[in-house]
């Protein structure tokens, strides 16, 4: 078990009211829980994996996300059981969707 | 002028192959051999050198009679050049390493992979070259023509008559270079019957057939568990539905073999139908009877499909959606694998399909560096054929993306579709292939490479899509491959300036730039979600073999 945490500037997302939960930590997939965080201009994201060693991927994967995305004021926990990045990027664009109600 | 006077034989082919039929006649050999007697009829008919082609296809396989040359004596057969399209049976290896066989022209080796990498390593075969299937059903005609071939055929009559079944496949192809250079034909047949369904091979072309002791072994190699498919494969269909199926409107084409795109086979039904695009995509196909293609024929996507061979389980399917398949007075289907070929080279829009490995210049190859599998039909189909051919709306398109309005020429589209990642973390994307690796162990001319680059027209993966047609200099082109190579080494070395631009001109488009709600992109979407489903989809008609089913 890793435990990594990560902070990402971003722009604010549309506001979501109730946390949401996307995914099932099950082998090769991820469970990702969304809610609203304190800091609108970062999303926060701490992420627990049973595959050691994928920090510098989990980054880019997560900083890409930012990027991409409003996702700014959010707080993100993930729990994974050795996803590939595209099924996290996946289930985060699924997570956000979920959480603004619709398409960014 | 005075023609010089021809004094020499002009027939020794044929004075060989009756020397070689008298050898069998004298040992008591009739046109009907009993299985205990096949491994004398072999020594007795071939010769040391021979070229000989013993069938083994993709499907289905002449088994009992490569067992039975793999048992004959390395004293009286050695140094056999096999031509073969696909070696997949542990005893087209040991052909090899019991010393008969020496020299080895194919397209495929799938299971046979790993040992074949040993073997070459080993020294102890020679490659001719790997082929894709129609290069070396052509060269059958023109310098590869076998001596003697080794065939398998569902059934014979008295006569000798032979009737292939739904796995036509190579058969013709092999039976005519051979039969009609002077060649002999040995034939195992499932069973000898009063009379045939239909004649697939004439009696005149064959010279011996042997009852086998059990059926000829056939794989289910096209058979695809939708239970296995996964969500991001299902995004990966969305996004190919929708940016290339529905914006070249491609009626005409062929699918590789994979989850990948079996994925959109199902998705053809659900999410493409949804978008209105029944009747406009994938009506015409060169294709095997996939059964992950069920629910989009009966739902009526699907108004022909040409297939390379059958599949185990699909017969009866098959046989009962005659105006879909092409199939005989009798009802049974007729494969013919170098007919779907042409279809698929000539005839079609499109081929798309999966591989292990891709360069920046976006060439692609199957073969790494422990294994040596070959590639088949996907070189053939995934290639623009490039001379003259037909103008079709998809073709017209792509080529005038790649060469502006007034290209006078169009483009076959070649779509790679990949995740960034295989198994184990292995990148797809790489900076070299093993290919070239591969090409100095292997002591090759040019790297096996499967699909050229310059053919590629578009890549897909869960990170979006590339349209190589429109990337104007070899860097764009790098960059733009780059920039759907995900997390791989390769995509983040990317310059993520360049790739921006590149998505603001349409060259890269993700999934988000294509309105697809990723929320739609989960297993849910997909018409059938296991071989269950797809038994129920046929009505019952496709009885799939025992391993795919858990009920």
């Amino acid at each position: 078990m890793e435990i990594l945490e990560f902070r990402f500037t971003s722009q604010p997302a549309r506001q979501g009211v109730d946390a949401k939960l996307c995914g099932v930590v099950g082998s090769g997939n991820l469970e990702i829980l969304i809610q609203p965080g304190d800091d609108a201009r970062a999303c926060l994201v701490a992420v627990k994996t049973s595959a050691r060693g994928f920090g510098q991927i989990w980054e880019a994967v997560i900083a890409e996300f930012a990027n991409r995305h409003a996702v700014g004021g959010t707080r993100i926990a993930i729990n994974d059981m050795g996803a590939t990045p595209a099924v996290v990027t996946l289930r985060l664009g699924q997570a956000l969707c979920e959480y603004i109600g619709g398409v960014p | 002028m005075n023609a010089p006077c021809s004094t020499g034989d002009w027939d020794t082919r044929r004075h060989g192959r009756l020397q070689r039929l008298e050898r069998a006649a004298a040992l008591g050999l009739a046109r009907r051999v009993e299985p205990g007697r096949v491994g004398e009829l072999l020594e007795a008919v071939i010769e040391p050198g021979d070229r000989v082609c013993l069938e083994g296809n993709n499907q289905k396989q002449a088994d009992f009679l490569a067992d039975t040359l793999a048992e004959c004596s390395p004293e009286r057969l050695h140094d056999l050049h096999m031509v073969q399209s696909v070696l997949a049976l542990p005893s087209h290896v040991d052909l090899f390493e019991r010393g008969i066989a020496r020299t080895l022209d194919f397209s495929f080796s799938g299971p046979q992979a790993g040992r074949l990498a040993r073997l070459v390593k080993d020294r102890r075969i020679e490659i001719g070259a790997i082929h894709t299937y129609l290069e070396l059903f052509g060269r059958y005609f023109v310098d590869l023509t076998p001596k003697v071939c080794l065939i398998a055929a569902h059934a014979a009559d008295a006569a000798g008559n032979l009737y292939t079944g739904p796995n036509t496949e190579d058969t013709p192809a092999i039976v005519e270079a051979t039969a009609f250079k002077g060649g002999i034909v040995i034939a195992q047949v499932n069973a000898l019957v009063a009379s045939l369904p239909r004649v697939d091979i004439p009696a005149d072309w064959v010279d011996f057939l042997v009852v086998a002791p059990r059926p000829h072994s056939i794989e289910p190699l096209f058979t695809r568990d939708p239970a296995q498919i996964t969500d991001v494969q299902v995004l990966m269909a969305m996004m190919a539905i929708q940016g290339i199926y529905a914006e070249y409107g491609v009626t005409r084409l062929n699918h590789g073999i994979g989850f990948d795109t079996a994925a959109i086979e199902l998705l053809l039904p659900t999410y493409a139908t949804e978008l209105g695009l029944k009747g406009k995509i994938c009506t015409h196909w060169a294709l095997n009877p996939h059964p992950t293609l069920i629910p989009a024929i009966e739902s009526g996507c699907v108004e022909s499909i040409h297939c390379f061979g059958s599949e185990v389980g699909m017969e009866n399917y098959v046989a009962a959606r005659s105006d879909i398949f092409f199939t005989g007075a009798d009802g049974s289907m007729r494969s013919n694998r170098a007919f779907s070929q042409t279809a698929g080279l000539y005839a079609c829009d499109m081929f798309i399909g999966s591989t292990l490995q891709i360069d920046l210049d976006g060439n692609s190859s199957t073969a790494t560096l422990d294994r040596i599998t070959g590639f088949g039909g996907a070189p053939n189909m995934g290639s623009d054929p490039h001379g003259r051919r037909h103008a079709s709306p998809a073709w017209l398109k792509a080529g005038r993306e790649a060469g502006g309005p007034n290209a006078v020429r169009g483009r076959k589209l070649v779509v790679q579709m990949v995740e960034t990642f295989r198994e184990h973390m292995t990148p797809v994307f790489v900076e070299e292939l093993d290919a070239w690796k591969l090409r100095e162990s292997m002591g090759l001319e040019l790297p096996p490479i499967m699909i050229y680059g310059d053919d590629v027209t578009h890549i897909v993966t869960e990170e979006g899509i590339a349209n190589l047609l429109r990337c104007r200099t070899p860097h764009e082109r790098e960059q733009a491959i780059r920039g759907i190579a995900g997390f791989t080494p390769a995509g983040m070395a990317r310059d993520r300036h360049m790739v921006e631009q590149l998505r603001n001109r349409g060259v890269i488009r993700r999934a988000e730039d294509m309105g697809i709600d990723p929320r739609q992109a989960t297993r849910d979407l997909l018409a059938a979600r296991s071989i269950k489903d797809l038994v129920r989809w046929s009505g019952g008609l496709y009885t799939p073999p025992a391993r795919f089913r858990n009920w």
